[in-house]
């Protein structure tokens, strides 16, 4: 037995509190591999943050259990950027520059994004953006799973019109997303032979929404078309029942329920009927479902996150990183985007997906779903929908070092 | 005809909204001079205790009008006693220990009862104008708004506590040497101007999502009613309602729901740099 002096116990106790506290320098060449995850869970939007920030440990886990990467552990590093963009931007650059991650999934916003994709490339930390948005980003260095209005609109519009009829009456919230979403409807019900006969923005801290009920009853459209967004315009569907005009007009929505969270804060009555289009629903029958269904149930038996498309593409986000990672047998970036651009198909709970080489968008299935009594019920689905709106705007085989976000105007 | 009627109506709803949302506010501001940050998040607490009562199945009315005005209520006396009363006097101090107060409620409520639960419908259906149809609801908030009006310049005007309650408003100083406690009036004061608060969340909740972060929606529009007012409490919310409602909702039906919002925050800055004390500090001055 070594006898402990007091020389001993403090070089020894120093080196021990040395680790602890420089973890970052000392392990980045280490034992684990870093994975960044930056979804807000608080704040907001930590409804829609926290089920994202659960599916991607349990991802990582998931990776873990089946031997991690390189025969190395795979180790999460979370933050909580509170929906603050000035956190976004301080924690993005602590993540590449302090504790070196390998990649990083997350954001949320659009504004976000933003905030993080330019340090990321500046820092070339691989970054994978794991939402549904307006499209027309152009950065060799991001990819975007998430579908976008050209793939989610173009199969709502004419679905929707061929049940319900020709004129359309769209309410967008007032900001890109919105405008740029309208911009699509207004194409696609155009293109489809029918007319919009008015569309309104409202800014997203409104809540009443009275004038807007009257002016559809004098508009009489054969359907309206929501890209509202947030907890403040389920205001909407709420009046709009309380009107007595839930039976008459019906509602196609390109936003409600994205996040998951709307489907269960609407009441039956309230939510009933409304057709939407997205990436993911949980109702999708496919085996790789079935089974990641389980998976999340067994990982949160209790407080289940919802799953939506946020939080499965975030699964998806991390699984295509970790196959890159497999095949390439490597870190590095580019040769992870490599593997990636090949044109590579992978089986998710989603159905399969491959990454445009051209855009980085994902190229998947697409689906038409209608909400009953709190859950989405499949109408419709497409296979393989192409991200035609980003497509138009960016090719990162002729300009790889694009680091923009286009404004995609019609 | 129907259309002008309907307008006429969504006006009479906007003011009366503006009323409910601005007149706890208005109570505590015009009373104590107190800025209440939180006044979003009193809001929210209103409509918490009314959609987890109502889902616990109590009777919708009863979570709404009395439950949600009752707990928001006894919440507001205990934070005047723990915050408030230490900060009488300083306004930029109760400004901060409001906001703070605001973020620990949005964060309380998140990790109590979580950021995701069922509203309730809005009740008593639908009912035809003409062509038109609109929610009975509506209604109900013009009704409630003008009761609260009617009662709070009752209360003021007749009863002893009013007496005792605008004395200290009026003079403080002399109030106290008088034998008035005046400590016990605003905590009495807040209690109640924090249960109108709970009142309007509880009417508010089956009309919007009820989330911890909604309060944020709401603090705008009830400070620039009650500024706009000015210091008395009843003329001032009614006037300021009355002329805010109006103008934006004309405007948003008029051009949409964007510029309805900026025509009332250009008439809020408009009448502020004429009548910087607000509506009330020139015209109706002795009202209550």
């Amino acid at each position: 037995m070594t006898k402990l002096n007091r020389r001993g116990f403090l070089l020894a106790s120093g080196a021990a509190a040395a680790t602890l506290s420089a973890p970052s320098i000392l392990r980045a060449a280490g034992d684990t591999i870093k994975v960044g995850g930056l979804h807000d869970l608080s704040g907001p939007l930590d409804a829609t943050g926290i089920p994202m920030n659960e599916i991607f440990k349990l991802a990582i886990d998931e990776i873990n259990a089946t031997g991690g990467l390189l025969g190395k552990e795979v180790e999460a590093v979370i933050y909580d950027p509170q929906s603050n963009m000035s956190l976004y931007s301080q924690y993005a650059t602590q993540m590449a520059l302090k504790d070196q991650v390998a990649v990083v999934q997350g954001g949320i916003t659009s504004a976000s994004r933003e905030t993080i994709r330019p340090i990321f490339h500046r820092y070339k930390t691989l970054y994978f953006y794991n939402t549904l948005y307006e499209g027309g980003v152009c950065d060799r260095n991001e990819i975007t799973l998430g579908t976008t209005p050209a793939q989610t609109v173009e199969q709502l519009i004419p679905h929707a019109m061929n049940l319900w009829g020709k004129k359309v009456y769209t309410i967008a919230a007032d900001y890109n997303y919105g405008h740029i979403t309208a911009a699509w409807v207004k194409r696609y019900v155009e293109a489809n032979g029918g007319e919009v006969v008015e569309t309104e923005f409202f800014p997203l801290d409104v809540t009443q929404f009275g004038s807007t009920i009257s002016k559809i009853q004098a508009a009489k459209p054969d359907l309206i078309l929501s890209a509202l967004v947030g907890t403040a315009h389920l205001g909407f569907y709420r009046q709009w029942t309380a009107s007595g005009m839930k039976g008459e007009i019906p509602i196609a929505s390109t936003t409600l329920a994205a996040g998951g969270t709307d489907a269960v804060i609407l009441t039956p009555d309230e939510g009933n009927g409304i057709l939407t289009s997205y990436g993911y629903y949980t109702s999708i029958d496919n085996p790789t479902n079935a089974a990641f269904k389980a998976k999340v149930k067994e990982a949160y038996p209790e407080n289940t996150p919802i799953l939506s498309e946020l939080a499965e593409v975030t699964w998806e986000g991390v699984m295509i990183w970790a196959d890159a990672v497999r095949t390439a047998e490597t870190l590095e970036r580019d040769a992870l985007l490599e593997v990636m651009e090949s044109g590579k198909s992978y089986d998710m709970p989603a159905g399969m997906v491959s990454i445009d080489p051209k855009t980085h968008h994902a190229v998947r299935d697409v689906y038409i779903a209608e909400l009953q009594d709190q859950e989405f019920v499949i109408k419709e689905s497409f296979p393989q929908v192409q991200p035609k709106d980003t497509q138009m705007v960016c090719n990162l085989e002729e300009t790889p070092d694009a680091n923009v976000h286009h404004e995609i105007s019609l | 005809m129907d259309y002008a009627l309907i307008i006429v109506i969504e006006m009479l709803r906007a003011i009366s909204w503006l009323v409910l949302l601005a007149s706890g506010l208005a109570i505590i501001f015009g009373m104590m001079r107190v800025i209440n940050f939180a006044h979003g998040e009193f809001l929210m607490l209103g409509g918490y205790i009314t959609i987890m009562s109502h889902n616990a199945g109590v009777n919708l009315w009863i979570a709404m009008l009395i439950l949600a005005p009752l707990c928001v209520g006894v919440f507001g006396v205990l934070v005047e006693r723990f915050i408030i009363r230490f900060l009488y006097g300083r306004i930029l101090d109760s400004l901060l220990a409001t906001w703070g107060l605001s973020l620990l409620m949005v964060g309380g409520v998140t990790l109590l009862f979580g950021n995701t639960v069922q509203g309730v419908s809005t009740p008593l259906g639908g009912v035809s104008v003409g062509e038109y149809q609109l929610p009975v609801y509506n209604f109900v908030l013009i009704g409630f708004a003008a009761l609260l009006m009617l009662s709070i310049w009752a209360v003021l005007k007749f009863t002893k506590a009013g007496l005792i309650a605008r004395a200290t408003m009026q003079n403080p100083d002399m109030a106290e040497t008088l034998g008035i406690r005046t400590t016990w009036v605003y905590m009495a004061t807040f209690g109640i101007g924090s249960a109108v608060t709970g009142l309007a969340g509880g009417l508010l909740a089956p009309l919007t999502g009820v989330v911890p972060s909604m309060g944020v929606n709401f603090v705008g529009q009830s400070f620039i009613t009650v500024i706009t007012g000015g210091a008395s409490m009843i003329a001032g919310t009614l006037s300021a309602s009355t002329l805010l409602g109006s103008i934006s909702q004309g405007m948003t039906f008029l051009t949409g729901p964007v510029y309805g919002d900026a025509a009332l925050l250009l008439t809020a800055l408009i009448l502020l740099r004429v009548l910087p004390q607000g509506i009330t500090g020139r015209i109706f001055k002795k009202s209550l």
